[in-house]
């Protein structure tokens, strides 16, 4: 069953989630957010990577922030930037690429290479989160467009250096698997208890969490011992 | 992690508040005499017959810095908001608890606790400190009275019960006022409570602390979430922040008190700083009213630590960490709300 447009998510969600279910919990139901150094630093590389001209290069289009979303999987977004590149050694129709673009139909389009670049700062992750989100700009790709996407990049802005996502069964599944968790966790409308770990150090909800003082005590035990020492006093 | 940034508190009459670029620039007499940027403030309050530019007022709303007008002395009118922050669902968990009489016990239980223990405490420091014998145990004895509201107040189950004895023990507290004020003369004499106008120079003090404090609580709500207005122990009125009321009353006695009595028994303030007027109200004086704010931030500037946080802070974000703890407890995260208990 689709998902009617208004209950899609955003793709950014999914990393939220794969990162951990509460912190995706604290933004995505509790609308909270609050900034940090790595936040602000990954937020200035996107508005980089959306706001230059859209242009042609060897052959090849970069479209930037284009809007994506994908009724099956229940997934909205932007993808930073998506690669268009025309089939080899064919002059592809229309004046541009752009025009040409527009021109093709779904089946001409199956031969074209089209691969979405997501931006991020840092370094490539030890967890699939990146990979996820690739993916999900691919899947709704796909369904927008009518054609398969075999691969996509990562670009990291610590190295420089892109790395190339295969979009294969098993990343898709986790793909769809983590987007079917982020409708759950939303529908639920609640958010999952706190449990410390030493990744929470770099969280920029650290605050808000505040994952020490809810995941291990009682609030209620706490408040009694203060009260009972306060009135041990004289 | 929110920073405890500055309050600009703007009290000359007659300036102009305009926006220039991501600053907030400070008109007098068409000359800009003061230039701070936004991000190293927290809140900009006006007292009396201050302008701004709406300009300005959006740029607040928008990089979530309290923006209020207040008369010139003190009392709140009005505050700029963005769109209510937060999150629907813990404004309607706020909602419900206040519907239930049971979990509206608790937490008007645990505000009660936490407001008598922290006066109590400021009881028993002015006893150790300062204090002649007799006042000492005057207070030792106001205290242990306290330490008998606080048995009942554990016991009682009901809002109306709780609201009785919160009043109990808040005439019990201010019986014994006048013991922590050490200054000779009847400048600062305490006979009771009054508010609307206060009627002597140490009513009128409390009175713009309180003020001071129930801003920066206000805020703390609405950068939270909460709905400020729907509170536990105190009940619903049109126009009464009743949360933040709540919020408020563990902060009174150890923070706002305490400002106010610092200033007198350091004689930091005396007769010449207050006016009364015809009426038998009484007014702070402009350059007094200066000297309270200057106290009042630097008060709140000062670091401690947060007990169940475990957390180093500073005294001036504590209110926003309760706005938090509370809204913890509402959304279920936490099995009661702790109020801040002073040391």
């Amino acid at each position: 069953m689709p998902f009617p447009e208004a209950d899609l998510l955003p793709i950014s969600a999914l990393q939220h989630l794969l990162f951990c279910e509460r912190q995706c919990a604290l933004i995505h139901v509790e609308r909270l957010w609050s900034e940090n150094l790595l936040t602000t630093q990954g937020a200035l590389l996107h508005r980089k990577a959306h706001e230059g001209k859209p242009e042609t290069r060897d052959g090849e289009r970069i479209a930037r922030g284009l809007t994506l979303r994908s009724l099956e999987v229940g997934l909205s977004g932007v993808a930073d930037i998506v690669l268009w590149r025309p089939p080899e050694g064919r002059k592809p129709q229309g004046r541009t690429l752009l025009d040409a673009i527009r021109q093709a139909t779904a089946e001409e389009l199956t031969e074209w290479s089209i691969r979405p670049v997501e931006y991020k700062r840092g370094k490539p992750k030890a967890n699939d989160c990146d990979r996820v989100q690739v993916c999900a700009q691919a899947l709704c790709l796909e369904e927008m467009l009518g054609v398969t996407i075999s691969a996509g990049d990562l670009y990291y802005g610590q190295t420089r250096r892109r790395s190339e996502v295969t979009f294969d069964d098993p990343l898709r599944a986790k793909t769809l698997a983590a987007a079917t968790r982020l409708h759950e966790l939303m529908a639920a409308g609640e958010t999952p208890a706190a449990v410390y770990e030493k990744k929470c150090d770099s969280c920029s909800l650290y605050e808000l969490c505040l994952p020490k003082a809810i995941g291990r005590r009682s609030a209620r035990d706490h408040f009694d011992r203060e009260l009972a020492a306060s009135l041990a006093d004289e | 992690m929110k920073r405890h940034l500055n309050t600009l508190f703007i009290t000359t009459q007659g300036a102009y508040l305009k926006k220039e670029g991501q600053a907030v620039a400070v008109r007098i007499e068409r000359e800009t005499r003061l230039r701070v940027p936004l991000h190293n403030l927290d809140a900009i309050a006006c007292f009396g017959r201050v302008g701004a530019s709406p300009a300005l007022m959006g740029a607040c709303a928008e990089a979530g810095v309290s923006f209020s007008f207040l008369t010139e002395h003190g009392r709140f009118i009005a505050s700029v908001n963005g769109f209510t922050p937060g999150n629907v669902l813990l404004r309607r968990a706020q909602y419900r608890a206040a519907d239930d009489p049971a979990i509206s016990a608790e937490l008007t239980r645990s505000i009660v606790l936490g407001k008598i223990a922290n006066s109590r405490t400021v009881l028993l420091r002015a006893a150790r400190e300062g204090a002649d014998a007799e006042s000492a145990e005057r207070l030792k004895h106001a205290a242990g009275r306290l330490s008998a509201s606080i048995v009942e107040v554990k016991a009682a189950d009901s809002v109306d019960r709780l609201r009785g004895l919160e009043g109990e023990a808040a005439s019990r507290y201010f019986s014994v006022f006048n013991d922590l004020v050490l200054v000779a003369g009847d400048t600062f004499r305490f006979k009771k409570r009054s508010r609307r106008p206060p009627l002597d120079p140490l009513n009128c003090l409390l009175s713009f602390l309180y003020t001071l404090l129930l801003l920066d609580i206000r805020s703390a709500c609405e950068a939270t979430g909460l709905d400020a207005a729907v509170g536990y122990l105190h009940r619903d009125r049109p126009g009464r922040p009743g949360l933040a009321l709540d919020l408020m009353e563990e902060f009174r006695a150890p923070l706002a008190d305490r400002v106010a009595l610092t200033l007198i028994n350091r004689q930091q303030l005396g007769a010449r700083d207050f006016v009364r007027q015809e009426s038998g109200a009484y007014l702070l004086t402009d350059d007094a009213r200066k000297r309270v704010l200057v106290a009042w931030q630097e008060r709140k500037q000062e670091e401690t630590r947060h007990p169940l946080l475990d957390a180093r802070t500073s005294v001036g974000l504590l209110v926003h960490l309760q706005a938090r703890l509370m809204a913890r407890r509402l959304r279920g995260d936490l099995d009661a709300y702790p109020p801040l208990i002073w040391k």
